[in-house]
Formats: structure tokens, C-alpha cells, sequence
């Protein structure tokens, strides 16, 4: 274990690689690479590493990058990718094809503003749209989040138990090009935590077609399998948390995060980056007499429905502060969670930092005023931030 | 003249105990692509082999799961992936020391189309891998839409007037990456079919193999008359048997006669060709320039052989 200092996109690739090495003992490791802003220093960094029994293939598409990981991923090998906004959207085939093959793959994505008109700051609604996809979801609030919850998507994707793919989202710029001290751990630290991957699907010389035609029937149990394999993730989740604290003696994020959530009455949900800023706004209103709190959801797929009812329990008033919008509707985290909050309780939707705008922590503060004040709740709004 | 069927032996010592294609599959009786299966199968003998399969009839053909009508492993994969899915796989094997032969079996439309942009790549990286295109000239699976692989004249339920332009040069594409092989081949020709199934199965790097296909339901043709469709198609010198080693040299396989009847014969036997719809002068004289250029890459290719006169001068001072 040592103390660097790094940007969240090198954090991703040294993450990679190192999960990379440890499958040597196993059928080694593959990947498929396209850049896209701001994803592109992660993909580098792993284009210069030498990894033993390892391949990256620099592919012509984001398409082809996760069909790639798929040849790779079937044929038994870990497998990871990276990319971005539309980048994701290009891929968004095979996202969903790596799904429903049951493949454990790992992407780490760089939260960015879909376009055209071309933006290439952070924006949720990227991943937002994979939501479906059939993968796991973690939303990370710092650097070390991606060295850790990296290792931790490849723990509990590979776990047999579990055995669907694992996205990894970080806001673009707030993190992916900042740099800040990490604790990175060692090899043979990692070759514990991640043991050998083995795929009890894998295609082999075996007569078999593996994607071909399901009907209704074979959809339903198909998708009754991944539903149940996705409900397993909480319990496999924390056990990957305690073997994760054992090797390298720190706990990663819980799947969703209070903080001075006790005696709260006032709550600000919120996922990556604006849930430090939360934080920080929290501390500012409890220094004004507002008793508020805050909840950072990290992991988002599966839905952490029961832990954010419970977090929520007692609170009067909920922002859910969206840095997404799903046009006609409103933002997304506040259309999946609105319903855990009591029943008594106020909530609003907040949508701030569209487009990659600052989120500051006196724009929170006025998200607190303001919600303190309402006498009920109504349409959500788009804070403007820039 | 009808070639003899492999020296006319049916089955031999070496051959897979049942073919790739088994009985069951659901093609649809007198489909090209089930002739071609059972050349892939008598040439993949006992090798160890996985095959990507994108979307296209030849995946509908496997059945439902749990079943597969296929007597070895296929991944089904999504429509332009194939050469990208077979990447991983190959990429695979060799990282693990494995002999499997990693093969991809798509149609036109995975190919010429949708797969195209990924198929390039996967030639320039100069994979591991023997891509076969099986082209029925229509997308089969969705009930017969146009392609860029459709004929000039054909109809289809897209081009319900007959398409107005002609087929892409698929074999010159690919050999235009300077891949180490890429070649047409014909059903209706087993012995030279054969060679060059055995041939690019040994070979490394990126192979690619260009299978025109009968289609009796796409082409609304005879069931039985497939074979015979493509005698023609090699005769009147509409469908090129050729194979470009390296991308530079050129081989003309079977010389056609370039007859007139046999054209006419062609067209008239296939009722997707409506007969006020083409000009059979015009598709004659698009076989004329089209083998004009093959003689010439031919010749040229025998040129190729001839040691390039010493560069004159000293060389450049950078
Ligand atoms: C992305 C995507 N677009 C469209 C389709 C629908 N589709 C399935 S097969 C097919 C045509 C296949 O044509 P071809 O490759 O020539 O194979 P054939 O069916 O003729 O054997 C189409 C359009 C699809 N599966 N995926
Ligand atoms: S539609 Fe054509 S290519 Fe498809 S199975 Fe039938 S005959 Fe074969
Ligand atoms: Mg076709």
C-alpha cells in the first residue's frame, strides 16, 4: 500500500490494471478501448501498462469496445472498458447485450453531458439511460472511490452468485481530472481480494449457442434469474465491504451514505460529487439552526429502496437534487426515490449542475432555504448554477 | 460443364462425425447457406472451433433455447458485432495457448452494412480470424428488404420498383486491407470451395471468404434449382470466382464463358427480377467492365512477381 497522488481517470486505469494482473492465475485479462473526453487518460494509462497474460485491443468504436469485452468476458478472461456520454450511447447495444449474456464485465464511465450541442462536462444522465441495462451501478463522490469501488464492481460482478456486469460512474472533471492523494494498494493486496475469475458459462468447445432465441417462457425466467442475481448484490456487497476492510484496511462507500441524518427533519439525496457539497451545505444550515442531513446514493442499481426508507424514516422535508433531467418528467434520482420518502413528507426536485455547473455549497444552502420555507411541493426545478 | 463432387468421395475418415448444421435447423428448404455449413463442415474436420454468429437467418436456424441446432459453440451476437465478439475470443485463445479457430458466419447485411465499420477494424488489426459472409443479397431474416449486397434490378420489399444501383465489391474491399486472404467461392464448384475452406482455415490473421448464397424464398426461386443458379452465376461471369493473397495478388479460379443464355437464364429463373424492370444489355455490359478490371489485377499480379529494377541514385539524405 502507498500514498499518491493521482487524477480519478489514472485512479480507474491503475484500478484496471491491477485487477487485470491478478486474473494472470486465471484466464488472464482483455479489453476493448475507444476514447472520448473525459474518459480518454484512463484508457491511455492502460494502453501503456504491461500486463501478463493480457491484451488491450484499440477498437474503431465504442460499439465495439464492449463487444469486445464480451469475446473476452465469454471466453472466461476479466474484461473492462471505459467511456463517456455519447460514447455510451453509441455502445448502448452491446451495453445491454453484456447484461443479458451474464458477463462480469467492468466500466468505468466518466459522467458527461449528452450531445449535440456538444458539452463534455458533468451531467448523470449519461449512465442514467443504462439504468435498465441489466448492470450494476455506483456513483463515486472521490478519487479513492475509484481505486476502490473499481476492485469491489469486480468482486461482486465475478461473484458467482451474481455474475451481471458493473458500471462504475464519476463525475467528468470534478474528479476525472483532478488530482488528489489516494492510497493505492499492492499487488499481492489485490490478488487476495480478487480471486481467480471463474465462469461457469463460458463458452468452451462444447456444442452450444449461447444469445440465440428465447421465447416468451425462457424471457421470463431469464429475467426472473437476473432480477434475483441483481437482489443478491446487498448481501454479496457487504461481504465484498468486511473481505475489502480485511485486505486493505479501509471500509468502501456503503450503498447509500447519511450524514447528520440522526435528528434530522430537513434531507438533501443527492449522488457523486454534489453529495460532498451536500456535506458541506449541511454543516453551513446547522450552524444557521436548520437541523439538516444528507444521503449520497452510490450504488443505484439495484436500488437501494429499503436502506433509503430507512434513512428517510422521520424526515419532514426531502430535496433530491437530480444533476439529470429526463425531459417531460423530471430528474431521475427524484422519479426512482420520491416514493421512499414518509408519507407525510415534503419533497421537492432540485435539478443543479446541468451541463457540468458549479455546484457550490451556498447553492445548496439556498436548495435548504428554500425547501425550509415551501408550503408543498411542486414541479421540479432547474436551479441554475453557472 | 458440372464439376465432380470432391473426386466424388462423400464421406471420409477425417470428417466430423455429424456436421456443424444438424438436422433440425429451420432454414428453409433448398437455402445456400445450409450447403455452405456442410463445406465448413467437412473442412473444420476435428478442429476445435467457436463460431460468432451476428443476427441474420443463420442464427434463427439454431432453435430456441435450450436447443441449438448446431453441432458446435456459437456465440449469437448483436447484428454488427460479430468481428468485435470473435476479436475477444480469438484475443483469448491465444492469450491462454489454445488452438480453437475462431470463425465468424454472417450474412450480407451483417457485413456489408451494419458489420462493415467493425469488420474493417477488426481486418486492419489483422485478427485471428476466418470471416465468412454467406450472401443471400437481401435481409433474409426480416422477409427480404434490400441490401447493399442486392443486385442491380432485384426486387425487394424496400426496392419494390428493383434496385437502382449495384452490389458493393465485397471481396475487393476486404482485399483492399492487404489481409492475407480474401476470396469468393462457390457452391456449385465443391473441389475449388474445399481448397479454399482448407486453405484460410490454416491460415493466420484475418481471412475472409465471400459464399454467394440461393435463397429460393428471398430470390423467389426453385428450392431445387440453388445449385444450378449459381452455374450460371459462375458461367455467364456475373459472380467471380477469385481469391487476392496479401491483397496484391489476384487469381482467377474458374473462367467463366461469359454466355448470353446462361445471363438470360439467370434472371429469368428468379421472379425477383421482373422482366421490364432490368437490362440484361446493361448487367452484361457491367460483367464486361467489371472482368476487364480482373484480368487486369491478375496480370498485374503476375507482374508482381518480377523483382523491381535496383533504385537508381544514393539514397536520401533526412
Ligand atoms: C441493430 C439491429 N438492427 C436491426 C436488426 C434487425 N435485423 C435482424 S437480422 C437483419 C437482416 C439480416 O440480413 P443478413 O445479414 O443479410 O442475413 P440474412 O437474414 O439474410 O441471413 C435485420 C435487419 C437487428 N437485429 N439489430
Ligand atoms: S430466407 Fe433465404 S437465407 Fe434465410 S433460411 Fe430461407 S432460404 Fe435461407
Ligand atoms: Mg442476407
Amino acid at each position: 500500500m502507498s500514498t499518491q497522488l493521482m487524477t480519478a481517470n489514472h485512479a480507474a486505469g491503475l484500478a484496471a490494471t491491477l485487477a487485470g494482473r491478478a486474473n494472470r492465475r486465471g484466464r488472464g485479462f482483455g479489453s476493448g478501448v475507444y476514447p472520448i473526453t473525459p474518459q480518454t487518460e484512463c484508457i491511455e494509462f492502460l494502453c501503456k501498462q504491461d500486463i501478463e497474460k493480457g491484451h488491450v485491443v484499440r477498437v474503431e468504436s465504442e460499439h465495439s469496445a464492449m463487444a469486445v469485452c464480451i469475446g473476452f468476458s465469454m471466453a472466461g478472461l476479466r474484461a473492462y472498458t471505459a467511456s463517456s456520454s455519447n460514447g455510451l450511447a453509441y455502445m448502448t447495444e452491446n451495453v445491454f447485450a453484456a447484461g443479458f449474456y451474464r458477463l462480469p464485465i467492468v466500466m468505468m464511465a466518466v459522467n458527461r453531458t449528452m450531445g449535440p450541442p456538444w458539452n463534455i462536462w458533468v451531467d448523470h444522465g449519461d449512465t442514467l439511460m443504462l439504468r435498465d441495462a441489466g448492470w450494476i451501478q455506483l456513483y463515486c463522490e472521490d478519487n479513492q472511490d475509484l481505486m476502490d469501488l473499481s476492485l469491489m464492481c469486480f468482486r461482486v460482478a465475478e461473484d458467482p452468485r451474481i455474475l451481471v456486469p458493473a458500471m462504475l460512474g464519476q463525475d467528468a472533471f470534478v474528479l476525472s481530472h483532478t488530482i488528489m492523494q489516494i492510497e493505492v494498494p499492492d499487488q499481492a493486496q489485490v490478488d487476495r481480494f480478487l480471486p481467480p475469475l471463474d465462469l461457469p458459462h463460458r463458452l468452451t468447445d462444447q456444442p452450444r449457442t449461447v444469445g440465440g432465441l428465447d421465447f416468451p417462457h425462457e424471457i421470463e425466467q431469464h429475467r426472473e434469474h437476473h432480477a434475483a442475481a441483481m437482489n443478491r448484490v446487498f448481501e454479496v456487497y457487504a461481504e465484498a465491504q468486511d473481505a475489502f476492510e480485511a485486505v486493505f484496511g479501509r471500509r468502501p462507500a456503503d450503498p447509500v451514505v447519511p450524514y447528520r441524518l440522526d435528528d434530522a427533519e430537513l434531507a438533501l439525496v443527492s449522488m457523486g460529487t454534489t453529495a460532498s457539497t451536500a456535506r458541506a451545505a449541511v454543516d453551513e444550515a446547522r450552524r444557521k439552526g436548520i437541523r439538516a442531513g444528507s444521503l449520497r446514493v452510490n450504488l443505484f442499481r439495484p436500488f437501494p429502496e429499503r436502506q433509503l426508507a430507512a434513512q428517510l424514516a422521520g424526515i419532514e422535508r426531502v430535496a433530491i437534487l437530480d444533476r439529470d433531467l429526463s425531459p417531460g418528467m423530471g430528474g431521475i434520482l427524484w422519479g426512482e426515490s420520491r416514493a421512499l420518502a414518509p408519507r407525510d413528507a415534503l419533497v421537492q426536485n432540485y435539478m443543479l449542475g446541468l451541463g457540468g455547473g458549479d455546484v457550490r455549497p451556498e447553492h445548496l444552502v439556498a436548495v435548504i432555504d428554500d425547501l425550509a420555507g415551501l408550503e408543498r411541493a411542486g414541479a421540479p426545478i432547474i436551479q441554475e448554477v453557472a | 460443364m458440372n464439376e465432380p463432387a470432391l473426386g466424388g468421395i462423400a464421406q471420409r475418415a477425417q470428417d466430423r462425425p455429424e456436421p456443424i448444421l444438424r438436422p433440425g435447423n429451420t432454414n428453409c428448404g433448398g437455402c445456400g447457406m445450409s450447403i455452405g455449413w456442410q463445406f465448413l463442415s467437412r473442412a473444420v474436420a476435428h478442429e476445435p472451433i467457436q463460431i460468432v454468429i451476428p443476427a441474420c437467418c443463420g442464427i434463427v436456424t439454431a432453435g430456441p433455447y435450450p436447443y441449438s441446432a448446431y453441432g458446435a459453440p456459437i456465440l449469437a451476437s448483436t447484428f454488427a458485432s460479430a468481428a468485435a465478439m470473435a476479436t475477444g475470443l480469438s484475443q483469448a485463445a491465444r492469450l491462454n495457448g489454445e488452438a480453437t479457430r475462431v470463425l465468424c458466419w454472417a450474412g450480407d447485411g451483417g457485413t456489408y452494412d451494419i458489420g462493415m465499420a467493425t469488420l474493417s477494424a477488426a481486418a486492419e488489426r489483422n485478427e485471428n480470424i476466418l470471416y465468412i459472409c454467406y450472401d443471400n443479397e437481401i435481409y433474409g431474416n426480416t422477409g427480404g428488404q434490400r441490401s447493399s449486397a442486392t443486385p442491380l434490378g432485384a426486387v425487394t420489399t424496400t426496392t419494390p420498383i428493383g434496385k437502382e444501383v449495384g452490389k458493393k465489391d465485397i471481396v475487393g474491399i476486404m482485399a483492399a486491407h492487404g489481409i492475407a486472404y480474401a476470396a469468393s467461392l462457390s457452391l456449385a464448384h465443391p473441389d475449388d470451395a474445399m481448397r479454399k475452406f482448407r486453405h484460410c482455415l490454416d491460415l493466420e490473421g484475418f481471412r475472409f471468404l465471400h459464399i454467394l448464397s440461393p435463397c429460393p424464398t428471398g430470390w423467389k426461386s426453385e428450392p431445387a434449382d440453388g445449385v444450378q443458379l449459381l452455374r450460371l452465376a459462375v458461367s455467364s461471369g456475373l459472380y467471380p470466382v477469385i481469391e487476392v493473397f496479401d491483397g496484391e495478388r489476384t487469381v482467377i479460379n474458374v473462367e467463366p464463358s461469359f454466355s448470353y443464355e446462361d445471363l438470360a437464364t439467370y434472371f429469368a429463373a428468379q421472379a425477383r427480377f421482373k422482366r421490364e424492370r432490368y437490362s440484361l444489355e446493361a448487367v452484361a455490359a457491367r460483367i464486361q467492365r467489371n472482368w476487364r478490371r480482373l484480368r487486369v489485377q491478375a496480370a498485374a499480379s503476375a507482374a508482381l512477381a518480377e523483382p523491381l529494377p535496383e533504385p537508381a541514385g544514393a539514397p536520401l539524405a533526412v
